[in-house]
């Protein structure tokens, strides 16, 4: 290193790179001057993971994993526990707002092509952490052991009988049980507790693979192909500035904003209309009860609407579980299917305009077929848009190449 | 880009207007869980008539009179009837739950949370629809919760009540429940039995969500001072962006 420390810090420093990893990822970590609103989503989803998994750590102080006390164990919580409703509003609100930041962040990468060369493993391991979030949801979604908790999840482990051959033996090794029972519900609480230490770790990946690569802009211009030299040093980027005090202070106004929306869910609307808390939730699971309506949180609600729209062929549901997986899975393959010349929507033409827009209309339309229970009409409109849900991707190829796309600057102006 | 997408939203906005609606008419409870002593009456009805067969079984009574402004000396006079119950006991029914099966043929559920899985209009509106059914085991039903096995406990009160039906739509159907006509007067006016029942509704909505009045007195000023940091924290990006821009 060039330039030592001295005293403690130095003596760390000949221990530890503390120093040089904050100078590499922060100090001098050079992230386009650039940034709008949708590059909130990131850092804002971390805070969200940590307030989770705090939260979390102080509910599993009072929760109980069995069948027999857990309903009555959250009703403890929110109200024999000081400040155990806040707790638990934080956590149950927090799992919400983290899909919905997710999405965000997800669509801000479609939008400005985050996830094209050289960012492709950036993307990738992006999926995998949704696909871990979704994991934890899912497990969590049946701690408070109410009636959607239970059923939710009996519908949910029963899609893994629709496996051909295995399914029988693996829905039953999923759940340990022939039903949902105080097994399954031990186990989906350890994973519950694991998986977010998972997420983490997948967290930290990401970050180092987006500071290898560096960030991506809403022009999609690549700085580091640029001109080189800007007033904090010769070598760095001519359109980037360091991170910090950047960046960090401009993510504390996004924080405090955010803070300002998740407070007024939390203190004003916890349940948000049955939509982040469901009404039937509120009943203790009941196995020889069966709701009305099943219907999952709203954040799985677009793939469940995938699964109900297609019908079951040879008198068997995979089809439909094939479909709903291959809905997350094809984003592992969107790296490749854009041949793009340009990367950000700002500079493609017409049909990728479309296109997008096309998919987050069915997206969101999926959600809410998601939530509401099935008609001829509704099935029929699931299909339509599951169908162009997944044209999206499998069409990319040919209209990200056809389209006539606008010549992108070289340095970043706006 | 962005016209495109809000132009799609609003194309659909209808559609979602539809999802809501529920199939059977609920009356307005107007209920206010400020009003202490509307509480007051209310858990002390619940005690009498309902908590019989229908347990608290989350709530704590002292718990119950902090929030309704009682001490407890005041709770164990109004609530506890017996040496052996303590405030610090949750609000428990003495009817032994396999009982309750045997007389209601189904279990009795506890009312904690009923508010928040039906909703306060709900209850109120239950405990106003019970009318004359002969072909019910205890010669009642309910017009919000069709065949219920609970019997009108509250008929000594309100008294009881036929149903009146509007025009049918077709041979053999019954045309929709219009409202009620009284057949046997009970010993409250019907005014005086709606307040009651409002009064009901308004503690099993407290008991539902006993901090729900805290919660919102808290976020006033969480978001006072979320506001003040914006402030800040708003003045600080400004000042170093300056030689960014």
């Amino acid at each position: 290193m060039s330039t030592e420390s001295s005293g403690f810090l130095g003596w760390i420093d000949e221990r530890f790179p503390l120093t040089k990893v904050w100078k590499e990822h922060l100090s001098e970590y050079y992230a386009p001057k650039n940034f709008n609103f949708w590059y909130y989503m990131g850092s804002l989803a971390m805070l969200v993971l940590v307030l989770q998994i705090v939260t979390g750590i102080w509910l599993a102080m009072n929760y109980k994993p069995s069948a027999h006390d857990a309903f009555a164990s959250v009703e403890y919580i929110m109200r024999d526990v000081n400040w155990g409703w806040l707790l638990r509003y934080m956590h149950s609100t927090g799992a919400s707002f983290f899909f919905i930041l997710i999405y965000l962040h997800m669509f801000r990468a479609l939008l400005y092509g985050s996830y094209r060369k050289p960012r492709e493993l950036l993307w990738i391991i992006g999926v995998i952490i949704y696909l871990c979030m979704m994991a934890t949801a899912f497990f969590g979604y049946l701690l408070p052991w109410g009636q959607m908790s239970y059923w939710g999840a009996q519908v949910i482990v029963n899609l893994f009988s629709a496996v051909p051959i295995v399914g029988e033996d693996l829905s039953i090794w999923v759940r340990g049980d022939y039903v949902i029972s105080d097994a399954t519900l031990n186990r989906f609480f350890a994973f519950h507790f694991l998986v977010p230490f998972v997420l983490v770790a997948l967290v930290f990946v990401h970050i180092v693979s987006l500071h290898k690569v560096g960030s991506n802009n809403p022009e999609g211009i690549e700085i580091k192909k640029g001109p080189k030299g800007n007033r904090w040093s010769d070598k760095a980027p001519a359109d980037g500035i360091p991170f910090h005090p950047y960046y960090s202070v401009k993510d504390m106004v996004g924080v405090v904003v955010f803070l300002a929306l998740f407070s007024t869910v939390v203190f004003f609307a916890p349940d948000m209309g049955g939509l982040f808390l469901e009404g039937p939730n509120f009943q203790p699971a009941n196995p020889l009860k069966t709701p009305e309506h099943i219907a999952p949180v709203w954040y799985f609600t677009p793939f469940y609407a995938m699964l109900r729209a297609v019908p079951p062929m040879f008198g068997s549901q995979f089809p439909g579980v094939v479909v709903m997986f291959a809905a997350i899975l094809i984003m592992f393959a969107l790296p490749w299917l854009d041949r793009s010349p340009v990367k950000s929507i700002r500079y493609k033409g017409i049909l990728s305009k479309i296109a997008i827009g096309t998919f987050a209309v069915s997206f969101i339309v999926l959600a809410w077929l998601g939530l509401t229970s099935a008609t001829p009409i509704k099935t029929l409109m699931a299909q339509v848009f599951t169908v162009l849900y997944f044209l999206f991707f499998l069409l990319m190829p040919f209209y990200s190449k056809m389209d006539k796309t606008k010549p992108v600057p070289e340095r970043v102006t706006k | 880009m962005k016209r495109l997408i809000i132009a799609s939203l609003l194309f659909l906005a209808p559609a979602f207007g539809y999802a809501s609606g529920g199939a059977v008419h609920l009356e307005e409870s107007n209920i206010d869980l400020a009003d202490k002593e509307s509480l007051q009456r209310g858990a002390k009805s619940f005690v009498n008539y309902c908590m019989g067969c229908h347990s608290l079984q989350y709530m704590r009574y002292n718990r119950m009179g902090e929030d309704l402004g009682l001490d407890e000396v005041q709770v164990r006079e109004r609530f506890i009837f017996d040496s052996e119950t303590k405030p610090g006991n949750l609000m428990v029914s003495a009817m032994r739950p396999e009982d309750g099966e045997k007389w209601f043929g189904t279990a009795v559920p506890d009312l904690t949370l009923v508010t928040r899985w039906r909703s306060p209009d709900w209850v109120y509106s239950y405990l106003k629809g019970f009318y004359v059914d002969e072909s019910r085991p205890y010669g009642v039903n309910n017009a919000v919760f069709p065949d219920v096995g609970m019997p009108h406990v509250l008929a000594g009160l309100q008294g009881m009540q036929k149903p009146l039906y509007g025009e049918a739509e077709g041979e053999g159907h019954q045309g929709p429940l219009e409202g009620f006509e009284q057949v046997s007067a009970g010993t409250m006016s019907p005014e005086a039995y709606d307040g009651m029942v409002r009064d009901l509704t308004n503690f099993l909505t407290y008991a539902g969500e006993p901090m729900k009045l805290e919660r919102q007195r808290l976020g006033i000023y969480v978001l006072l001072f979320l506001g003040l940091l914006f402030i800040l924290t708003y003045a600080l990006k400004k000042e170093f962006w300056k030689d960014v821009h």
